[in-house]
C-alpha cells in the first residue's frame, strides 16, 4: 500500500521529502548515491591541489584556489542532503575510509602538467554538470536543491578549464603539445565517468523507476560527447577516438569502444593513484582531530562558565 | 571517531529589506563557528547580507503526512480570498 502510494507521488513528479515515508532499497540506493556523489567532490580537491602552489600566475593561483574551496562546498552541501536520510557524517567518511563507499574513478588519475588543470575542468567538470543538471529533476528533495545550488556554481569551474586549453592550445608548440596530451589523457576517463553502459548498468531499471536517476549513462555519455566535440574544434584540439564520427541520421556523434577493463580495474582499486587519495584523505581527517577535539572542549568550558 | 558536531539550519537574508530563507546547515560547536561556516559555505558569491543559525534540533516542523489534516481549516474558507466577493459593473479601484 505505501509502495504504491509512494509511486504514485513519484510518477506524479511530487518531491520525497526526509521525514516522508520510502521504500528501504530507495533510501539504500540514495544514501549510495549522494555519498559516492559527495566523496567525488572531496577527494577531487587533491588533483586539483595538487597545482595550487604551482599555478602559473597570480590570477591562476588565485582561481584555483577559489574553485577548490567549491568543491569543498559541493561536498558539505551533499553531506548535508545525505545526512537528511539517517545516516551521520562520521559514519560516511568511516564507509569511505573502509572502502565501502566509492567516488568518481576519474580522481585516481594523476594530474601531471598544468594543462591537466584545464582539461579537468573542461571535461571533468563538463562531464559532472551534465550529470548535475539532469539530477536537478531527481525525486528527492535535498538532493535535488543541492544539485540547483551546485549547478549555478559548476559553470566557473568549467570556463575556467577551458580557458588554461584555449590558451595553451594557442601557445607555443610545446604547450600545445601539454594541451593535447592532457585532452589525450582524459577523454577516455572522462566519457567513463557516466559509468556502465546501461545493457551492464543493474541499478539503472529502479533508479529510473524511482526517478532518482532522469536519463541513463548512455543518454548522459551522449549528451556531453555531442557538447565537447565542437568546443575541442575551436580550440585546435583533437579528440583522441578514430572513430568519432558524426552520424547524420542520429544527429549525434557515433564513438569508439570505451576499455572497460580499465575502467573496473580502476573501480576496484588498482588505478594509479586510489591508494594516495584515500591515504591523503585519512591523514588530514585523523590530523585534523585535535581541532575537533578542541572546539567541542571550548564549547563545553563556555557552557560551564555560562552556568 | 568523535561524535557528529551539532548541526545548525542556515537561513540568509539576501538583502536589505527580504525575509531570511533556509538554505541548508552546517555543523559547528558553537555559535560563532556556526556563523563563520555558514558564511564560508552558503555566502561564498555574495548571496547575503545577513545570516541566522539555529540549532536544528530548536525547528519544529509539522508533518508532512498530517499535511492534509493539519490545513484543512483553511480550505474552505473561500470568503477569505479576494475573488470570492461579486462587485458592481463599474466600480473602479477595488
Amino acid at each position: 500500500m505505501n509502495e504504491i502510494k509512494f509511486q504514485d507521488r513519484i510518477d506524479a513528479e511530487i518531491k520525497i521529502e526526509p521525514k516522508d515515508w520510502m521504500p528501504d532499497a530507495y533510501r539504500k540506493h540514495l544514501i549510495r548515491q549522494i555519498s559516492q556523489h559527495a566523496h567525488s567532490e572531496i577527494i577531487g580537491m587533491q588533483p586539483e591541489g595538487n597545482w595550487i602552489t604551482r599555478a602559473p600566475s597570480l590570477r591562476a593561483k588565485m582561481i584555483l584556489l577559489a574553485k577548490v574551496q567549491d568543491e569543498a562546498g559541493h561536498g558539505l552541501y551533499l553531506y548535508s542532503a545525505c545526512e537528511t536520510l539517517g545516516i551521520s557524517r562520521e559514519e560516511l567518511v568511516q564507509q569511505l575510509h573502509e572502502g565501502k563507499a566509492k567516488y568518481s574513478s576519474i580522481f585516481n588519475y594523476p594530474t601531471l602538467s598544468w594543462a591537466d588543470m584545464g582539461a579537468v575542468g573542461w571535461l571533468v567538470d563538463g562531464a559532472a554538470i551534465v550529470n548535475q543538471v539532469s539530477l536537478q529533476r531527481t525525486s528527492y528533495g535535498p538532493y535535488s536543491r543541492g544539485m540547483v545550488k551546485i549547478c549555478k556554481e559548476e559553470s566557473f569551474h568549467q570556463r575556467q578549464g577551458y580557458e588554461i586549453m584555449a590558451e595553451m592550445a594557442k601557445g607555443t608548440a610545446e604547450q600545445k603539445a601539454m594541451a593535447q596530451d592532457a585532452l589525450n589523457r582524459f577523454w577516455w576517463p572522462s566519457i567513463m565517468m557516466f559509468g556502465p553502459q546501461d545493457s551492464d548498468s543493474p541499478r539503472t531499471g529502479n533508479a529510473m523507476k524511482w526517478k532518482i536517476k532522469r536519463q541513463t549513462n548512455d543518454a548522459l555519455r551522449q549528451d556531453f560527447i555531442d557538447k565537447t566535440v565542437g568546443q575541442a574544434e575551436v580550440i585546435g584540439l583533437t579528440i583522441p577516438d578514430p572513430d568519432l564520427k558524426w552520424n547524420d541520421e542520429r544527429q549525434s556523434y557515433d564513438f569508439g569502444e570505451m576499455n572497460w577493463e580499465e575502467f573496473w580495474n580502476v573501480v576496484n582499486g588498482n588505478g594509479p593513484c586510489n591508494k594516495q587519495r584515500l591515504a591523503h584523505h585519512k591523514k588530514a581527517h585523523y590530523e585534523g582531530k585535535w581541532v575537533r577535539d578542541a572546539a567541542k572542549a571550548y564549547t563545553k568550558k563556555q557552557e560551564l562558565v555560562a552556568n | 571517531m568523535a561524535e557528529n558536531a551539532t548541526v545548525w539550519e542556515v537561513f540568509i537574508q539576501s538583502k536589505n529589506g527580504l525575509a531570511h530563507k533556509h538554505v541548508g546547515n552546517v555543523h559547528a560547536d558553537d555559535k560563532v563557528m556556526a556563523l563563520e561556516n555558514a558564511r564560508d559555505l552558503y555566502t561564498r558569491r555574495n548571496e547575503g547580507s545577513c545570516i541566522w543559525v539555529v540549532k536544528s534540533e530548536y525547528i519544529v516542523s509539522s508533518e508532512t503526512e498530517d499535511s492534509e489534516a493539519f490545513f484543512d481549516p483553511s480550505n474552505d474558507k473561500m470568503y477569505r480570498h479576494p475573488t470570492f466577493y461579486t462587485m458592481p459593473d463599474g466600480a473602479k479601484h477595488i
